[in-house]
């Protein structure tokens, strides 16, 4: 036997010079910092800010003088650009970044609340957290049907269209029945039927996926918009008046102080949406399902030769995707509001944005859709205590940042090689 | 096949080896005909139940997922589970059935290692273990050794005998007569899609050869010496980015003489691309200088280079070199479409294009049904000859040639071989750059190898085998010869084409 050679990973070092990308996060951080500690600081007032334990102005608090506060968590902040610039080990780079961008938020809240008019000095923590939770929750499922299809190679635009569908049949079959479980079982239905176009004409006749999928949003929209007018305008109490599912509060788990009424006195679809970004994560990480959902869109020719049936996989992924989508839609109809005319209103291509902010994986969907979920969340507060920054200008920040991270300033974001690839053998 | 039996299976590329492989393998379907296995007629209707029959194949281009694990790749297909419908990976036990696989056969791999970290030899010994997870009787290798380094060929020729001892079977795919004759215990001979003979392995080289092709074919190049002259491409300093923003090429300096071939040897993937593509003005300098005749040609547009008189065979034809779908009279003015004859003003002139098309298909032997056919639909070997009668027919002053026969018949290498050279003598500067030793070996005056990113050594061109094989994987023996001397010690081993000795510890990590 000859030598074998012991298996050899060294990669090519690149070199970067000073200015890593670490480096240049660091000096934005930095700047982001003064900014926060010279002009929030200046324009913050000496009035107490009060981030109350509660629904209103009432019980416990955290307060601290606005000034002040203002002017410390923009210290911190310039303490994590400062280190980030010096340079810290690559596994404290998204901590010490976390910690940055959060106290940036705070030193801003600080002077938010405490400029606010008398009597409004206070920001309630359970109201905000509950906010940013039911505004992030379609997202949620928007982005978990988005990892459903990507992961296993198939690009889904249409997650917009399977949230209405699955609005619009919730809505409609839970008014027919009378029976809220009926219309969640229409509602995945409903998603389903979108994808199973999507993954027909994707996987089957090899159209373009991205077009397929805006052309079903497009489908969507028409063909519940017509019905809207039809039945449900017409007759609201038979086709548009579905019972919807109250909040179920989660003995013990409701008792913990802010998080517990925040998050659990909430609606079964708060529940199952945190527990399917869960299961999602783990199914795909740790089960045969998830390897072979994996390989299908990294590689489906591999595993193809291995005896995955790739196109199978790829159908029943879709097909899953349109199922959650489905729920999530009628998180609304079945949850919160009637049916209206396209009430989905984007929230499905933002739930992309948030899919790719979290680079494709449910836990990363998760924090990207709550990251959104609270600018929008923030939004409606200030508007509520007459803030001097337009909100328009506060819901439009996700977004840049979206742009930023898809732009490759937050670390690579690598697609499934094979995402939007259709499998043809040979 | 007989058990514990390596059979090659020898044909040009496009014979028809991996289409019979890949039938066999389940993933085509065979038109006519069946396929028995212990006697019994089999049916295979995908890789699952090829597997099941116990044959397993590593394909040319490696069926291995390049984010996964090294566990997750071989166990992908045939995963352990816990936990009933749940399936959860029993990653423990794939892991211990991998390392008891690498144990028996003495094929060492890390479990846990991402396969896009590995090097190619490393991969291509993952997919052997994978296929050997299976329980599998019968392993088609395609094409294995096209990718390797000389010495990596061995260690692999080395494995191939240790399986086979074990009692396994092997079916060897190739175009290469060395290693056909260093290993096989028996030779089937392939031609359009036909079995055209069976050798042993004591047939000689050009017996073999000529089944392949089925006419006698000269299999080294004949030349006369080069005259050199003055330099006409001069690189410096060179330092080029990968599409990753990886460094590829670190520093080089060439010099290419009018009237010699300089070939550039080094396995895939060391920046050769990335050196012609920079010299090309298709991927941006970071630092260094390209000098054509005099001229700083960095910066310049690829137009600008061309027209400055450079030919250009692009390593890719079907991507970078042909528009497939546009006639081969189309394809031969595609660098002059604009120029008299061809064009004027916003106008082109389809008769003159026609006119010098039916020359050039002729002074080039470019078998085709006719002028106007979409070049797609002719063979690789006469697509390649488009290119370069393309390449050819302007007057240059360097002509660069990348990897100029890769999946090239035989009776075209030696055509474009000849073109090569007789653009040598008549005073060009030529570059071709390979992964092909021999070819290199053949064509070249002087050798540069590249190991990532540098010329790690320039060579003359009976410089033994073994010599350029360690200064491919990196080992670069302190007996170098200095850059631009010609002669290299010799010592009697030199160009027969056969394996690399098993004398050297071959590893690529030394360097």
């Amino acid at each position: 036997m000859s030598t074998m050679a012991v298996p050899d990973v060294a990669v090519a070092a690149v070199d970067e010079g000073f200015w890593t990308r670490n480096r240049k996060v660091g000096l934005v951080l930095l700047a982001l910092g003064l900014l926060s500690a010279v002009l929030f600081g200046a324009l913050a007032t000496d009035q107490q800010a009060r981030f109350t334990l509660s629904d209103d102005a009432a019980g416990a608090a955290l307060e601290i003088n606005g000034t002040i506060g203002a002017i410390l968590f923009g210290i911190i902040t310039i303490a994590a650009g400062a280190a980030l610039l010096a340079g810290v080990p690559k596994r404290w780079f998204l901590p010490v970044l976390g910690v940055g961008l959060v106290a940036f938020v705070l030193s801003f809240l600080c002077w938010q609340v405490s400029a606010a008019p008398t009597g409004q000095n206070f920001m309630p923590l359970v109201n905000i957290i509950r906010g940013t939770f039911i505004l992030a929750l379609p997202l949620i499922f928007g982005a978990l049907a988005g990892v459903l299809c990507e992961r296993s190679g198939v690009v889904n635009v249409a997650i917009e269209g399977q949230l209405l569908m699955g609005a619009f049949s919730g809505a409609l079959f839970g008014s027919l029945s009378g029976n809220v479980w009926v219309g969640l079982v229409a509602a995945a239905i409903g998603g389903a039927f979108i994808s199973l176009l999507l993954a027909v004409f994707a996987i089957r006749y090899l159209v373009d996926q991205v077009v397929i999928g805006i052309v079903l949003n497009l489908l969507a929209v028409g063909v519940t918009g017509f019905l809207y007018e039809r039945l449900m305008q017409t007759d609201a109490t038979k086709y548009n008046s579905s019972p919807r599912f109250g909040n179920w509060n989660i003995p013990l788990l409701e008792d913990i102080p802010v998080l517990g009424p925040a998050l659990f006195r909430g609606n079964i679809f708060l529940y199952l949406g945190l527990l399917l970004v869960l299961v999602i994560h783990i199914g795909l990480f740790r089960t045969r399902w998830g390897l072979r959902t994996r390989s299908v869109g990294e590689h489906p020719t591999a595993a193809d030769t291995l005896g995955v049936k790739v196109l199978r996989v790829r159908y029943r992924n879709v097909l899953l995707a349109g199922v959650v989508a489905g729920i999530g839609g009628a998180s609304y109809t079945l949850a919160l509001y009637s049916f209206t005319k396209n009430m989905i209103g984007g929230k499905g291509f933002i739930a992309l944005a948030a899919l790719i902010f979290g680079r494709w994986n449910p836990t990363g969907a998760l924090l990207a859709a709550l990251f959104f979920g609270f600018a929008d969340q923030l939004a409606t507060y200030l508007g509520a205590i007459n803030s001097a920054i337009p909100s328009q200008f506060l819901a439009m920040l996700p977004y840049l940042a979206t742009i930023l991270a898809v732009a490759g300033l937050v670390g690579r974001v690598r697609a499934p090689a094979a995402d939007g690839k259709p499998y043809v053998k040979g | 096949m007989e058990p514990g039996e390596i059979h090659a299976l020898l044909g040009e590329n496009g014979a028809g080896k991996s289409t019979l492989m890949n039938v066999l393998y389940g993933l085509y379907q065979p038109d006519e005909g069946e396929i028995l296995v212990d006697g019994k007629p089999l049916k295979l209707r995908g890789p699952s139940d090829a597997i099941a029959a116990g044959i397993g194949m590593v394909h040319q281009h490696f069926m291995l997922v390049p984010v996964f694990t090294v566990a997750e790749n071989i166990m992908l297909g045939a995963e352990q589970v816990r936990g009933g419908i749940a399936g959860f990976l029993d990653r423990r036990r794939a892991r211990r059935e991998v390392a008891e696989v690498s144990e028996r056969y003495n094929l060492r791999v890390d479990p846990d290692a991402v396969i896009e970290d590995l090097p190619v030899g490393i991969q291509q010994r993952v997919e052997i273990v994978k296929a050997l997870t299976r329980d599998v009787d019968l392993l088609i290798l395609d094409e294995p050794t096209a990718v390797l380094t000389p010495q990596e060929t061995e260690e692999l020729l080395t494995v191939m005998r240790s399986l086979k001892a074990a009692g396994k079977s092997i079916v060897f795919i190739t175009h290469k007569l060395g290693e056909v004759k260093a290993i096989a215990d028996r030779i089937t001979v392939i031609r359009r899609g036909k079995t055209v003979g069976t050798a042993s392995p004591e047939a000689s080289r050009d017996e073999l050869a000529a089944l392949m092709v089925g006419r006698s074919v000269r299999l080294t190049v004949e030349k006369s010496p080069a005259t050199p002259r003055e330099p006409m491409l001069e690189v410096a300093g060179l330092v080029v980015d990968d599409d990753r923003q990886v460094r590829a090429v670190d520093g080089v300096d060439l010099t290419v003489r009018a009237g010699e071939v300089l070939g550039v040897a080094g396995v895939q993937g060391n920046g050769q691309t990335e050196l012609i593509e920079a010299i090309m003005g298709l991927r941006p300098v970071l630092a260094g200088t390209v000098s054509l005749a005099g001229d700083r040609i960095d910066g310049w547009t690829t137009k600008k280079v061309l027209r400055a008189g450079v030919g250009y065979v692009p390593e890719d034809r079907s991507v970078d070199g042909l528009v497939k779908e546009f006639s081969v009279a189309e394809n031969l003015v595609l660098d002059i479409y604009d120029r008299p004859p061809f064009g004027a003003g916003l106008a082109i002139k389809p008769d003159a294009i026609a006119a010098s098309a039916k020359e050039r298909i002729e002074q080039f032997d470019v078998r085709t049904s006719s002028a106007d056919a979409p070049v797609g639909t002719l063979s690789g070997g006469n697509q390649q000859k488009v290119i370069v009668a393309r390449e050819l027919s302007r007057p240059l002053k360097l002509f660069i040639a990348a990897q100029p026969t890769r999946g090239v018949d035989v009776g075209s290498i030696e055509f474009i071989h000849s073109r090569i050279i007789r653009e040598r003598d008549i005073g060009t500067a030529v570059m071709v750059v390979s992964s092909e030793l021999d070819e290199v070996i053949g064509l070249a005056d002087r050798i540069a190898v590249m190991y990532r990113g540098r010329i790690i050594g320039i060579v003359g061109p009976d410089t033994p085998r073994e010599e350029i094989g360690l200064l491919m994987a990196g080992i670069s023996p302190d007996a170098a010869p200095e850059r631009g001397a010609v002669a290299a010690p010799t010592d009697g081993t030199a160009t027969d084409g056969g394996p690399a000795s098993d004398a050297r510890p071959a590893s690529e990590d030394e360097a």
